[in-house]
């Protein structure tokens, strides 16, 4: 996604090394997504799905 | 691909047919940092295997012109960048898993081919504010 809009970012995150940032996001499994802070997306989802969960945000 | 991937040999073949430069943009601490260096030898290592692949290291406290034209927040970090930065970014060690992620993420930059739907793609080209996406992952 970020390789086709140049308005998004994306960014992997190992978890066990920045366990404040598990802390913030409540990361209680993985993978876990979070849109603009504030979306959240659990687990591998289709594509289709997570597109239009990201995409949700925008606006 | 498989994710016991990290064998030099899948590696190499991976990276071996890269149609564009890939420059890996890696940012890095001196002091209180240990997944830096594994992270810099991971990150060495993938770009010794194309001669496509090129490495820039900064320091997160000293080079902070970089550090903002990259959006870094913490160490260690890897920006993938082609012709443009797309902004993909990875944080911590790149290994098991991560590393797989990386290695994909040096092949879709250097063919700009995002491998989506093209349903998807329309939807994509047409956000006009600012998406941060961060994948929490566990590296195995």
């Amino acid at each position: 996604m970020a390789l086709i809009s140049p308005h998004i970012t994306a960014s992997a995150v190992a978890a066990v090394e920045y366990p404040d940032l598990v802390r913030q996001y409540r990361v209680t499994g993985v993978p876990k997504t979070v849109v603009n802070d504030r979306v959240e997306i659990l687990g591998a989802v289709p594509e289709a799905s997570f597109v239009s969960q990201v995409l949700a945000v925008d606006g | 691909m498989h994710a016991d991937a990290g064998g030099a040999a899948n590696l190499e073949a991976a990276l071996a047919t890269l149609a564009a430069p890939v420059r890996l943009v890696f940012f890095t601490q001196t002091f209180g940092c240990e997944t830096c260096l594994p992270a810099r030898q991971i990150v060495n290592r993938v770009a010794s295997l194309s001669d496509q692949i090129s490495v820039e290291e900064f320091n997160i406290v000293l080079d902070t012109d970089q550090v903002e034209a990259y959006g870094i927040r913490r160490v260690p970090a890897i920006a993938v960048v082609g012709e443009a930065d797309t902004g993909i970014r990875f944080y911590g060690v790149p290994d098991g898993h991560e590393l797989v992620s990386l290695v994909e993420s040096i092949q879709l930059v250097a063919s700009g081919d995002s491998g989506l739907s093209d349903e998807s793609q329309a939807l994509i080209a047409a956000v006009e504010q600012p998406i941060d996406i961060q994948v929490f992952v566990t590296p195995t």
